[in-house]
């Protein structure tokens, strides 16, 4: 089964008075259980394609299938409802909302959910340790390092299992040791759980994780290969 | 209820984000909301004392009159039952306070001078709550009985007449044949009233002395009844209505002084533009600070939006911080103005800015009147105009494109 599917897909900006093709025909297919790496220099269009995947930005022209439904269609709200059942969010930056604690910020996704409060606490609390941010629950992003925070924004976006997990970056603002110990945890629960991951990254080794590197220039794809991951 | 109550956890913790600007806003809408009932409160006590005043210059609540007597207010007219036969059915009513009044024009005389006067022939036991005069502060004594032979005047007319308390005046008026009814009397008190107008132009004297000299036997001209609240005398009315079975006119208060009965409804209508006006100038305060919040977190509403929170919940936490903003200010704007109320609930003395307050009726000594209904309108309309008025940032926040709020820098 096709986890995401994108169809002749273009995006152009204007910037100044030039026209930018963020993406340019771009067609992929990713098999459920993927994990796939977008890698191209900046403005080489993968974080357009990323957001493009995770409805927060239209193409204008092109189709896009999430698990076989057409999305690029939707109206806000069913978007909404997509992003917040199906798939994981990881962001470069400004990942948290500063008002609320690493615990509440893991919750939030699985509050709106609607997930009752015992069990989003339980949850919340395995994954904080998973991530290696026990005893980390009641700070708030301001007394957190970078890092940690990209650890809970990485909790938020696996926490309630989603299909797909979209990572812009992931590994930006990570040590090695952290970053490796991610990565670590991305590969385990696509290997246990099937979670298909699409992370754009510039990191080689998280490239190396990958099963499948598309190479993006100019918002074409350059190259598409299949690969031993590390 | 997941959503709500995170809802209410961001608007909360949102609020409190940029202490200074939230207390100033606050403190705006405390003081806001105290201007509104404080001195709403003080100009309910100006209209209500106007009314009291009002009623105690004899209308009372109810009032009934022969149907011709408000044209021609003279002994012709009197109410077609006797005395004896209103007191039986009125004794058994259960009334607060009610009574029988002779009351004509009269002109009084002393040896120096002569006014034109409202004569009352009253039963001082039954007056003694519907009158506007304290008898235990009348100078001498007020009258003893019905058939008590003195007279009780203003203290502005004694002046007036160069008489006082212990010498002699003459009473003249028509009987029902048009012929002068007139008699001497000995004056035995005099009275002060808050409305100095009132010492000029009435006089007491006993209801059975004036009918004798008045040749009306047991008749009176009008019967007045008072009730527990002077906004609401449907009651007393039927009642009323009821026991005259159409042997007189009955009137409402309001009906008889329409003056003073529209009063309550300007008031009304005052206190609400009173209260729409000081929040449009809260509302500016307000809208900037949520427009102010709202700018300030564009990224994150671009973060809960990208995250699949529904464009109605952003909207829902920015009104959710208006509510929560304004229902604090409410409660202590509301509290402080009770508070304010409380220690001069029995009265501020305005003599020194209140020369003239008579001309309008008012006495020298202002009672705060903190009306629950007030204090209510003032709540729901800035709870409800704030709502709107929150609506504007809220909806600009609701319709941020995420990618686009999201890496605003």
């Amino acid at each position: 089964m096709t986890a995401v599917r994108c169809v002749d897909l273009c995006k152009t900006y204007r910037q100044g008075e030039e026209d930018i093709k963020a993406l340019d025909h771009v067609s992929i297919d990713i098999a459920e259980g993927g994990f796939v790496c977008l890698s191209a220099p900046s403005g080489g269009g993968k974080t357009t394609l990323l957001n493009a995947i995770g409805g927060l930005d239209k193409p204008d022209s092109g189709e896009i299938y999430i698990a076989g439904r057409r999305i690029d269609n939707l109206s806000k709200g069913e978007l909404a409802e997509l992003r917040l059942r199906q798939i994981g969010f990881v962001f470069q930056a400004f990942n948290l909302i500063p008002v609320l604690t690493a615990r509440e910020n893991v919750e939030f996704v699985m509050q709106v959910q609607g997930v009752p409060a015992g069990e989003r606490q339980k949850l919340a609390g395995e994954i904080l340790d998973e991530v290696g941010l026990a005893g980390l629950d009641d700070r708030r992003p301001a007394d957190m390092s970078g890092g940690q925070q990209q650890r809970v924004a990485v909790a938020r976006a696996i926490v309630s299992r989603p299909e797909l997990v979209l990572a812009d970056e992931p590994t930006a603002n990570l040590d090695s040791k952290t970053a490796d110990g991610l990565m670590e945890l991305f590969r385990e629960l696509n290997e246990h759980h099937h979670t298909t991951f699409v992370i754009a990254t510039h990191d080689k080794r998280v490239m190396s994780y990958a099963k499948r590197l598309i190479r993006m220039l100019d918002g074409r794809i350059v190259d598409d290969i299949v690969q031993d991951a590390a | 209820m997941h959503r709500l109550e995170i809802l209410f956890r961001l608007a909360w913790r949102n609020l409190w984000r940029n202490h200074r600007r939230t207390l100033i806003m606050l403190m705006a809408v405390v003081l806001g909301t105290w201007a509104m009932i404080f001195m709403t409160a003080l100009m309910r006590g100006m209209v209500t004392d106007v009314v009291k005043d009002g009623i105690s210059a004899l209308p009372g609540h109810v009032q009934v009159h022969h149907p011709d007597y408000r044209d021609d207010p003279s002994v012709a007219n009197l109410i077609a039952v006797s005395d004896a036969d209103l007191s039986a059915r009125f004794n058994a009513a259960g009334f607060v306070k009610w009574a029988t009044r002779v009351r004509v024009p009269a002109v009084i005389t002393s040896e120096y001078d002569s006014r034109g006067v409202t004569l009352l022939g009253v039963d001082p036991e039954y007056e003694r709550d519907l009158t506007f005069v304290d008898y235990d502060s009348v100078s001498g004594r007020f009258l003893e009985s019905a058939d008590d032979s003195g007279i009780v005047i203003g203290k502005k007319l004694a002046e007036t007449l160069n008489t006082k308390v212990g010498k002699r005046i003459v009473l003249m008026s028509q009987d029902p044949d048009n012929d002068i009814a007139d008699r001497g009397f000995r004056v035995v008190g005099m009275f002060e009233a808050n409305i100095k107008a009132f010492e000029e132009n009435y006089v007491f004297a006993g209801k059975t002395t004036v009918q004798k000299m008045l040749r009306i036997g047991d008749q009176v001209s009008e019967l007045v009844v008072l009730g527990g609240d002077y906004r609401d005398v449907e009651a007393e009315y039927n009642k009323t209505v009821e026991l005259i079975d159409g042997s007189g006119e009955v009137k409402r208060w309001f009906e008889l002084d329409p003056y003073l009965g529209s009063m309550l409804g300007v008031m009304d209508g005052f206190v609400l533009v009173w209260i729409i006006v000081i929040f449009l100038a809260l509302s500016f305060g307000l809208v900037n600070t949520l427009v102010m919040a709202v700018f300030e977190r564009v990224r994150e509403i671009g973060l809960m939006l990208a995250l699949g929170m529904r464009p109605i919940n952003i909207l829902g936490q920015i009104v959710v911080e208006s509510s929560l903003l304004l229902a604090i200010g409410l409660a202590i704007g509301t509290g402080l103005s009770w508070a304010s109320v409380q220690p001069i609930k029995d009265g501020i003395d305005i003599s020194i800015v209140g020369d003239g307050l008579d001309m309008w009726g008012m006495s020298s000594v202002l009672y705060p009147e903190l009306l629950l209904s007030d204090v209510i309108l003032a709540n729901v309309v800035v709870l409800v105009l704030g709502f709107l008025a929150s609506l504007s940032p809220a909806w600009r926040a609701a319709n941020y494109e995420p990618i686009e709020a999201i890496t605003k820098v």
